[in-house]
């Protein structure tokens, strides 16, 4: 018997670690201590985290706190019996299960890049290998060709991971045709965009698999050298990627003369340092060479002039995670799952107003209504969906019609979003869609370059625009410039991020202009969200006078006798709805 | 002559982490990781010593810089707090927190308070969605936190 | 053999070369792509093309986005539209964005007429900038030479790329990002703390009026309507060939007795030549570069070869502030400028009988650089300056213009003497290669005592950017380098510095091609073919001189029998000799 803790992000800060701790002096205490204890990277269901996995009975406890580890051990280490308050429990029928793979959250997932994250050890090689781990690269080393590499790639259909969808194998084969001295494998791990964590969670939870399939693309490519491009704002996945690769390297499957082939490869770090667009190819190269992560026009791709002008294959960390399972199972077990033209799996980071928030990895072809109301459990708090947000700050908004659409990397840029690294952010009415359409701007001005005119100016007016809406002051013309802008900026910009950066926008011109108008004509937000198009009443007939607003108020805007109604002087109103949080009558209402 | 001061070790310290990757331009941004590290910041008279060790200029370096968001020429409070601005945290709230974050402390995003304890600052998803939003003190991970909460969790760092 | 692609450009078929852009393709038949932040100095291996302005975009069947047509390669088939109606609207979106964080201050602006902005939004027929919105704003940097406002800058990059990549100054870089990015230099300090020095060829390259020289006409006009002083005049050599172009004559036009008689007119009391000051430099510094080499083979340990020439101030600093450990090889000869100003400050002042305070020395200069130089301190008696004012080429056309001359009709005179006679050897000093070769004339017949049968010197002249010559000093063979354009010269000091280079003298300009491309010229936009029209120019005034060998001036002789004794003599050494300063960075132990 061995326990799994969740040792993700989002488990970690609710003291993950606190657990594995208790749980290992209970199991001392309680005298268990051949019983393991391990920590493993994210099990995706972030929503009821921390969850403590118990094996092999295939237990699932969630939302564990760490004074939860003496009963775990007491009850279920030693007695067999499940702690059932721990368990999940289905919001339909309120039952207890106690097997992740009957929840609703798990049902309709597959796994292929996220395999090993949530069952081993990150921090162990050895648990990497007892699961097929560095199987694949052995084959590939003693077995195959390079050409043979990158036809079974090429037959997976496996097309990148990061945003743009490109086939993963033609990318290799490019790479590989152009000779050099010196060729780079880059696992490009500046994960930017705002809301998707699947990058992180591959690296912490299964680090071996990145490091097997760069060695792979190494030989496939002819490069003995890779690097990782990895945020510096993620100490977690470095850390175990440093240890994997010290592993790797003590067994021989990095180095020199790997598996005898006379095939040499390693791997270095190289840290992003704060900047969105280094997610771009050219971009990420120009930060590792030391300098401003400014893309550069292509051609020349980085196949034929990359790192240090050298033939550089760059590929995202769910797109290495797929690599090893590939060439183990063949790409005709690969290329059976997904749709005709997108094969394989999609890590989500779901998020949003969705009951189970979390990492999901499906196959490609499931609906956006599957994903939402099976998987995701459906909007929180009963309230109505609006709009779910896919590919950061390049998607659009989709909405209620979009819902029964199968998920691939085409029907999403046909429905005026795109697959980008996999954020998809679900929101229910409360949400404003003009002000989400500022946010992602807000995003893209602060992460432009500032390279080329169209995404320097012209974001940064588009965004101006949308300020002058959400603060009441909109025109009709605004709406045509906006669509006008947002245009030319897809058509004229230098690179991926400018070129994609007024699809937030476009997307919710288009699905949800009657917002668009009601904020122009009637000045009004009918998510109330855009403070100016706001004010906070006190309906004297329902307010009793118990001043819990007034004492809350920020700013002392609210006024009144006690047991007498009260009013608020909107001069003074911040509109920061401390009041309403407060108010336990309904008094208060936005107008 | 225009003469850039700096102490001693400081400077030996600089010297040494270039020293560590070669001298090489190319390795400018690996070096301001490691001196932010050191020193917390990077002022002007270090990314100086910076640029003629790596003898690149000192425009260079400072284009470098002023080009990522994670290095900073301000020094970062005791207790630097970030919010997280991620679309899940943002959907969740996340701005209304900040600002009473902002109220409380009387700084804006990018500063840090006089008596050097607090600076303010967003990040973009640290992939705790399920806790959104999120809210870091240092290492710390808050989850789940509303405009009520701020004024507790900065008590705990006042005491 | 050059490889040919079909494509067909607006319609018509043609052949370009392969590799070539779209850009190269469509000039070459006639097709002017507009275009703002592509800057080329053809034969100086200079080229910015960050493709970052996106005003060359065209349309490319079969692209999804418009190309750049200074970054496209192209490809046969290819078929490109230069002004479909897409492309108009997307140019004109963004030069109307550009134009909306550019202030419209173009009435006062010093780039008025000569602005790329300003032409590029009146071809484009732009008569509204319908984007309203934040502008960036800088704080003016005024420098003793150069003038920053930032608030017009667009981005191009030109005069980052110039600073680095032609004159590896190194003073200036892109900072900051998004829309806040701007050229600067290191945190935003003002040039004179940076390592800028002074060449200007910023100002030359910029397409706007973000960077331009300061302005001294408004002085000098002051000065002439002064009854109490005297004011001289002096023109540099490339002031001679360039000052056409201002009205309308071919690049090349030699205008020196137009140019004189417009001096005249305006009212310029004496109207001297800095030729005459360029003679006397021969005769200095052949002097002691025949000294320093007598010496040193006479095995004086004590003398360090090669000298190197010092008329260049933008070169002169660039050695005070990169090759501090080397400053006593430089001739201690002042420039030739600086020559004529001590010249007329102390022996025709006395000659005429007035006090030096009531002379005024006006230079007209090609360059930037020299309203630097003659503010520096070791320049001025009791803060008297021996030249109190510098004006570019530019400035003189503004002048002329001011005072309402027709300069097409004005009839060709002759400068004043004595100070306004000269040989042909000091008018090359306006071309790269010519300093030296004028210096080689005068000294191959002092060190050899025989008359010269062919004074040209052809070796020495052209305009690679590295160039070395040996001449055969009757036997004696004289080892000499020439830079233009400071990446050069620091290439070529580099090897002295190392040992890997053996010159008796090295000849270095600040500006590529020497002070005919200099900084204060006619803006050639990147059309690198005027500075070589100029070039030619000079050396057909040259042959056109009756004189060619300095030490056979006439007035020069007179001059040292009158005044000065012997070159390298005590009054010579007071009067024409200098010395330099350490201007380099030392970081410095606090405390």
């Amino acid at each position: 018997m061995h326990l799994l803790v969740c040792g993700g992000t989002g488990c970690s800060a609710s003291q993950s670690a606190k657990i594995v701790e208790n749980l290992q002096l209970e199991l001392k205490r309680q005298g268990q201590e051949d019983v393991q204890v391990i920590l493993t990277g994210c099990f995706g269901f972030c929503e009821k985290g921390p969850i403590v996995k118990v094996m092999p009975d295939n237990t699932f406890y969630t939302e564990v706190k760490p004074e939860d580890a003496g009963e775990i051990v007491a009850e279920h280490v030693i007695k067999g019996r499940k702690v059932t308050r721990l368990l999940y429990t289905d919001p339909e029928n309120k039952e207890h299960i106690s097997d992740s793979k009957h929840m609703g959250f798990y049902k309709k997932q597959l796994r292929i890049a996220l395999r090993n994250c949530g069952f081993i050890d990150p921090e162990n090689i050895d648990e990497y290998v007892a699961n097929d781990g560095y199987a694949a690269v052995a084959k590939v080393l003693t077995e195959m060709s390079a050409e043979q590499v990158i036809e079974e790639i090429k037959l997976s259909g496996l097309r990148g991971r990061g945003g743009g969808g490109f086939p993963t194998g033609l990318k290799w084969e490019i790479a590989s045709k152009n000779h050099a001295d010196q060729k780079y494998v880059v696992c490009n791990a500046d994960e930017g965009d705002p809301g998707a964590f699947m990058d992180r969670s591959i690296l912490e939870g299964d680090p071996h698999s990145v490091i097997e399939a760069m060695t792979i693309n190494g030989f496939a490519i002819g490069a003995t050298k890779g690097l990782i491009y990895i945020r510096a704002e993620y100490p977690l996945a470095i850390h175990r990627l440093q240890i994997a690769i010290g592993q790797a390297r003590e067994y021989g499957l990095l180095g020199k003369n790997i598996f005898g082939s006379g095939f040499d490869f390693d791997i270095e770090l190289r840290y992003g340092a704060g900047a969105f667009v280094c997610g771009e190819e050219t971009a990420l190269i120009h930060s590792m060479e030391g300098l401003r992560g400014e893309p550069t026009f292509k051609p020349p791709f980085p196949a034929q002039s990359g790192y240090l002008g050298k033939p550089t294959n760059v590929n995202n960390v769910e797109t290495y995670a797929n690599i090893p399972i590939i060439i183990l199972k063949g790409a005709n077990w690969f290329n059976k799952i997904g749709t005709e033209k997108s094969k394989g799996t999609k890590v989500f980071a779901l998020a949003g107003q969705i009951n189970n928030v979390g990492l999901i990895e499906v196959p490609m072809g499931i609906t956006l209504r599957e994903v939402i109301y099976e998987i995701g459990g459906g909007i929180k708090n009963g309230r109505a969906f609006k709009a779910v947000q896919t590919g950061g700050p390049s998607g659009g908004c989709l909405t209620e019609k979009h819902l029964d659409t199968p998920i691939d990397y085409d029907n999403l840029i046909a429905a005026g979003s795109m697959m980008g690294s996999g954020g998809m952010v679900v929101m229910d009415d409360t949400s404003c869609m003009v002000s989400i359409a500022k946010f992602y701007l807000e995003f893209t001005v602060e992460e432009s370059c500032g390279k080329c005119t169209p995404c320097r100016v012209g974001n940064k007016r588009l965004h101006e625009i949308l300020e002058k809406i959400t603060k009441g002051n909109g025109t009709m013309e605004d709406l045509d410039a906006l669509r006008n802008l947002a245009a030319v900026i897809k058509d004229t910009a230098l690179c991926g991020l400018g070129q994609t950066s007024p699809n937030p926008v476009l997307s919710t011109l288009d699905n949800f202009g009657d917002e668009y108008l009601e904020h122009v004509k009637d000045k009004k937000c009918r998510a109330g969200v855009c403070k100016s198009l706001m004010k906070y009443v006190i309906d004297p007939e329902a307010c009793v006078g118990c001043t819990a607003c007034a004492r809350n108020c920020p700013v002392n805007a609210i006024a009144g006798e006690k047991k007498m109604p009260h009013v608020i002087n909107t001069e003074l109103c911040i509109k920061c709805g401390a009041c309403i949080e407060r108010c336990k009558f309904n008094a208060i209402s936005i107008k | 002559m225009i003469k850039v001061k700096l102490a001693e070790d400081k400077i030996n310290k600089i010297k040494e982490i270039c020293a560590s990757f070669g001298n090489k331009g190319g390795e400018a941004i690996n070096v301001l990781h490691k001196v932010q590290g050191e020193f917390g910041y990077l002022p002007a008279e270090v990314q100086e010593v910076i640029a003629n060790e790596l003898n690149v200029s000192v425009a260079t370096i400072y284009g470098i810089v002023t080009f990522y968001s994670f290095f900073t020429m301000i020094p970062k409070g005791d207790h630097p707090i970030s919010i997280c601005m991620g679309t899940a945290c943002y959907v969740r709230g996340s701005e209304k927190v900040l600002d009473e974050f902002k109220r409380q402390l009387k700084i804006s995003i990018g500063e840090t308070t006089p008596d050097g304890k607090f600076s303010l600052n967003c990040l973009r998803c640290v992939g705790a969605c399920g806790l959104a939003p999120v809210v870091l003190i240092g290492e710390k991970v808050y989850g789940r936190v509303t405009t009520d909460k701020v004024k507790e969790i900065i008590g705990e760092y006042n005491a | 053999m050059m490889e040919y692609v079909n494509i067909i450009i607006d319609d018509k078929k043609i052949q370009a070369e392969k590799g070539q852009t779209i850009l190269k393709a469509a000039r070459a038949v006639g097709i002017e792509i507009p275009t703002l932040c592509y800057y080329e100095l053809n034969g100086q291996k200079l080229e910015n093309r960050p493709g970052g302005c996106r005003v060359c975009v065209v349309e490319v069947a079969g692209r999804k986005n418009l190309a750049p047509a200074c970054a496209t390669e192209v490809m046969e088939g290819m078929e490109i539209k230069t002004h479909s109606l897409r492309v108009v609207n997307a140019r004109r979106t963004v030069v109307e964005l550009l134009l909306s964080d550019h202030p419209a201050s173009c009435l006062i602006c010093s780039k008025s007429g000569n602005c790329e902005l300003q032409s590029l939004a009146h071809k484009l027929g732009i008569r509204d900038i319908p984007f309203r919105g934040e502008q960036s704003m800088y704080k003016k940097d005024d420098s003793p030479a150069i003038i920053r406002e930032m608030n017009k800058c667009i981005m191009c990059r030109r005069c980052e790329t110039v600073c680095n990549k032609l004159q590896t100054v190194g003073a200036l870089s892109a900072v900051n990002r998004g829309f806040m990015a701007v050229v600067a230099p290191a945190f935003e300090q003002d040039l004179v703390q940076s390592p800028c020095v002074m060449c200007g060829q910023c100002v030359q390259a910029c397409p706007v009026g973000a960077l331009s020289e300061v302005n001294q006409t408004r002085q000098v006009i002051h000065a002439i309507n002064n009854p109490n002083k005297t004011v001289v005049v002096q023109t540099a050599p490339a002031v001679r060939v360039a000052l056409g172009e201002e009205f309308g004559f071919e690049p090349g036009t030699i205008v020196t007795g137009k140019m004189a008689a417009a001096l005249r007119r305006i009212g310029f009391d004496y109207v001297f030549d800095t030729d005459f000051a360029a003679d006397l430099t021969i005769m200095e510094e052949g002097t002691e570069l025949l000294g320093r080499i007598s010496k040193f083979m006479a095995g004086d340990k004590s003398v360090r070869l090669p000298i190197l020439t010092s008329c260049c101030p933008g070169w002169v600093n660039f050695f005070e502030t990169n090759y501090p450990d080397m400053l006593d090889v430089p001739s201690t000869a002042k420039s030739p400028q600086q020559m004529f100003g001590a010249v007329a400050k102390n022996y025709w002042a006395e000659k005429i009988g007035i006090k030096r305070e009531d002379m005024i020395v006006v230079s007209v200069m090609p360059c930037v650089a020299k309203k630097f130089e003659c503010q520096r301190d070791e320049f001025k008696e009791n803060g008297n300056p021996d030249v109190d004012y510098s004006i570019t080429t530019r400035e003189l056309a503004e002048l002329i213009k001011q005072f309402n001359i027709d300069f097409n009709s004005l009839p060709e005179e002759d400068f004043d003497n004595p100070l306004g006679a000269s040989t042909g050897a000091a008018v090359i000093f306006g071309a790269t290669g010519g300093v030296i070769e004028a210096a080689t004339r005068t000294a191959y017949e002092i060190f050899t005592g025989k008359s010269l049968e062919k004074v040209d010197f052809t070796a020495l002249r052209g305009l690679e950017g590295v160039r070395s010559a040996e001449v055969d000093f009757n036997g004696t063979p004289i080892k000499i380098g020439i830079a233009h354009g400071l990446g050069n010269a620091r290439k070529l000091l580099d090897m002295v510095r190392n040992g890997e280079a053996n010159f008796h003298a090295i000849e270095v300009m600040a500006c590529p091609g020497g002070c005919v491309g200099g900084a204060g010229q006619p803006f050639h936009h990147g059309d690198f073919s005027k500075v070589e029209k100029r070039f030619e120019a000079i050396y057909r005034e040259d042959a056109g001189k009756p004189i060619r060998k300095s030490h056979e001036n006439p007035y020069i002789k007179q001059l040292y029998e009158e005044f000065l004794g012997k070159p390298c003599g005590e009054k010579s050494h007071h009067l024409l000799h200098t010395h330099y300063f350490d201007k380099s960075k030392q970081i410095e132990v606090e405390g």
